[in-house]
């Protein structure tokens, strides 16, 4: 018989795949049995959120290797866009999957767009400009968001920048986006089944991305930009596709996002870069560039801080020495030694341990 | 050495491993004990009535939250040692939501595995607009204190206990129009706030029909909310004599501080978000002299609930309670009488207990600090009249200033 020849990078693609659906088959297992607690089974779908989040920024910032900053802009859109979307068409399209596929779509669509829209000026710059321009612009999306009014009525759309007064709607007009109070009354449709599935997408696209012609190439980008172009790669090319990748994902997650909660404001710290900023610390966290370290941060990182609500007032601080604890484990070079070592006495340990088993 | 940190780093990971799958149903008792007071002597009897809230203790909003929390554990500790609800000892838990829908939602499910039946929160308004979903999918019974837009208790099973926010505009331009008070006004208000815009919009429409007319209305927001010179600038150029600010006292102390450095003294009318302003740390009260607010508490009244539970609340927490204290210390007892009225037992199921206490609060009359004889209508608006009070600072012969509120 001939043995399968599975690539090492094949196996590990499968065994992230493999883990997400052991993970979530787990989940809704417990949920079907009912012994899911109610906090848990409400983390999911943030969860789902997160972890599209985190993967599609490693693209970014593992594969590409630069820094954004701007990652929660691109989820505000999404989210804004596919709750108009949403709002609109909730008569018209009554059939909810159909109207939430569409809705993330356009939300995907539309960050997607700007992607490339900010990617085109904004790619040419690298390291540290790069982002800084990209927290700008996530906060200019954000700021945008908290003033702009939309109303619909039968005569269209109306828009307007100062008040939701100044719209003029007719008598059947109903106001979608409200200033900085955002959008209310999302039809709920976001739910832990889409949230796996979307994952399942964001791991498909992007793993095989990375290991494709594509993604060789981008890397070859990260690793030394100056003999990549001397080979002939494109690399404006390459990074407006990565952040247009990106971005689209975060659309998608922020569509995610906008259907799972009844109220959607730009405002506080849920689209500026203290989103983005947190974000970055899962893909840092999990290890830039391993997708499944992401995956496996996220989960663990969103859970803690509500985890830790018995500790009441010292949460928050509680949480920021665990993720400074994680850091040091990850990345102090003595942690890493002592764990190579223990790595090493585990082995011999488990190794002796084999051998005595076949000894009796 | 090593082999002790190994098993410390396996017992860690181990128990962040149980963590996501355990964890609440123990959290909740331990941290429920310092108001449940001496149930386990009358558990037996009535069982346990578990209330759960929720609100900003921590972030910018935070102020609102602690008062909520502190003034409802005072009520439901009073609840209890004078027999509890229908023989049931209360129980109550606070979660903290930092003023932002997601992780109020979160706090509600938290609420949930710990066993709440009631819920009384949430504090602010926007989260409480996401929470409303969850509870009316659930039909549990929701009370806000002081959740004030339209949409926080679009449900039936939500009620509140402050105005609306419409509600209050329209009384605050009424007020202003039918005393002659002004007849050029400013507004300075905050566009990403639902409280603070709501207020405004109500009060512009009114505003028509009143003998006033308004000549700058000028918005900040939760973003931009230190320097307000642009603000009372333009309200001081357009000539405005009475200053609204239907905002919330933080920033309302910063206008007062701004507009008198840029020597602009025009009289200032608010609504229940200024009660509160003489508490801000190294704020100069004597500004605040004249100030004019609706409110529908004053810690200084002079009626004998009033006076016990300010005394109550100065006692526990060493300082003098705001309105949203009040609202919090009513809403306990409202869910008091609406659960006496409707015979709620223990055991009764969440949806059950919704139903049935959603019918008992359009049928109660409560005598709270907040209004006497308020009722309910079955979309969940309270009636009760606003009162309106002006801010009086007297000075002691030592030189310390103190202010009172005085009715108008």
């Amino acid at each position: 018989m001939k043995k399968l020849n599975i690539s090492k990078t094949s196996r590990s693609n499968f065994i992230t795949y493999g883990m997400v659906i052991v993970l979530a088959a787990l989940m809704m297992i417990l949920d079907g049995a009912g012994v899911l607690s109610s906090s848990m089974r409400g983390f999911l779908v943030p969860m789902c959120i997160y972890i599209i989040m985190a993967v599609s920024l490693n693209l970014v910032v593992g594969i590409l290797g630069e820094l954004s900053l701007g990652h929660a802009g691109f989820m505000c859109i999404g989210a804004y866009t596919s709750a108009v979307f949403s709002k609109c068409m909730v008569d018209t399209i009554t059939f909810a999957p159909l109207r939430f596929t569409i809705a993330i779509l356009i939300g995907a669509a539309c960050a997607a767009v700007f992607g490339v829209l900010i990617g085109i000026p904004v790619l040419r710059l690298k390291g540290d400009y790069l982002a800084i321009v990209t927290l700008a612009f996530g906060e200019i999306i954000k700021n945008i968001c908290n003033v702009i009014n939309l109303g619909v009525d039968s005569a269209g759309m109306h828009i307007s920048f100062d008040k939701a007064s100044d719209l003029n709607l007719a008598e059947d007009g109903q106001i979608i986006i409200k200033g900085s109070q955002g959008i209310s009354g999302t039809p709920k449709d976001s739910t832990f089944l889409v949230g796996v599935i979307l994952v399942m997408i964001t791991l498909v696209v992007i793993l095989n991305l990375i290991n494709s012609r594509t993604g060789r190439a981008i890397m070859s980008i990260r690793d030394n930009r100056i003999a990549a172009q001397s080979i002939g790669i494109d690399v404006t090319k390459y990074k407006l596709m990565v952040f247009t990748i990106s971005a689209a994902f975060a659309g998608a997650a922020g569509a995610l996002y906008a259907h799972n909660y009844a109220t959607l404001t730009a405002t506080g710290d849920k689209f500026n870069y203290n989103a983005s900023i947190m974000i970055l610390v899962y893909v840092v966290l999990g290890g830039i560039g391993n997708i499944r370290g992401s995956i496996i941060a996220t989960i663990i990182l969103y859970i803690l801080p509500e985890k830790l609500r018995f500790l009441k007032d010292y949460r928050m601080l509680v949480y920021a020495i665990v993720l400074i604890l994680v850091m040091l484990y990850n990345w102090s070079p003595k942690m890493q030694e002592y764990r190579e070592v223990l790595r090493l006495k585990l082995k011999a340990k488990f190794g002796k341990l084999n051998k005595e088993e076949s000894i009796t | 050495m090593k082999n002790v940190w190994k098993k410390v780093a396996a017992l860690c990971v181990a128990a962040a491993m149980a963590v996501p799958f355990t964890g609440c149903q123990s959290n909740g008792n331990s941290t429920a004990d310092n108001s449940t007071g001496d149930n386990a002597g009358t558990a037996a009897e009535g069982g346990v009535l578990k209330i759960g809230g929720i609100g900003p203790v921590t972030g910018g909003a935070a102020l609102y939250g602690i008062a909520v929390k502190n003034a409802a554990e005072l009520a439901v500790k009073e609840i209890n040692e004078n027999g509890g609800i229908n023989g049931m000892q209360v129980e109550f838990k606070f979660e903290d939501d930092v003023h932002d829908a997601e992780k109020s939602v979160n706090a509600y499910n938290s609420l949930k595995d710990w066993g709440m039946q009631i819920l009384m929160g949430s504090v602010t308004s926007t989260p409480c607009q996401a929470v409303v979903e969850e509870t009316h999918n659930d039909n549990m019974f929701q009370l806000t204190p002081s959740g004030s837009a339209v949409e926080s208790i679009k449900y039936d099973n939500a009620f509140r206990v402050c105005f609306s926010d419409p509600n209050q505009g329209s009384a605050s331009a009424k007020y202003i129009g039918e005393n002659g008070i002004a007849s050029k006004v400013a507004v300075i208000y905050n566009s990403s706030d639902v409280y603070s815009t709501g207020i405004y919009e109500k009060f512009a429409e009114e505003a028509e029909n009143q003998p006033f007319e308004i000549v700058s209305a000028e918005a900040f927001t939760d973003d931009s909310k230190s320097d307000f010179t642009v603000q009372i600038t333009k309200a001081k150029d357009a000539g405005a004599e009475l200053v609204f600010l239907p905002i919330y006292f933080q920033e309302a102390s910063l206008i007062l501080q701004q507009a008198n450095s840029l020597g602009y003294a025009p009289k200032y009318f608010g609504c229940d978000g200024l009660d509160g302003l003489l508490d801000v740390e190294n704020f100069d009260i004597s500004l605040a002299e004249g100030v004019m607010l609706l409110t529908p508490f004053a810690a200084d009244a002079t009626d004998d609930a009033t006076v016990s539970f300010v005394k109550a609340y100065t006692d526990a927490y060493g300082e003098t309670p705001i309105q949203f204290a009040a609202d919090a210390y009513d809403a306990l007892y409202i869910i008091k009488a609406a659960a006496e009225k409707a015979g709620i037992t223990a055991d009764m199921s969440v949806s059950d207990m919704g139903t049935a206490l959603s019918k008992a609060m359009t049928e109660i009359t409560v005598d709270g600090l907040t209004g006497s004889g308020i009722t309910w209508d079955a979309a969940g608006e309270p009636t009760k009249e606003p009162k309106a009070v002006k801010i009086v600072i007297t000075e002691a012969e030592d030189g310390t200033k103190s202010g009172a509120y005085a009715a108008m």
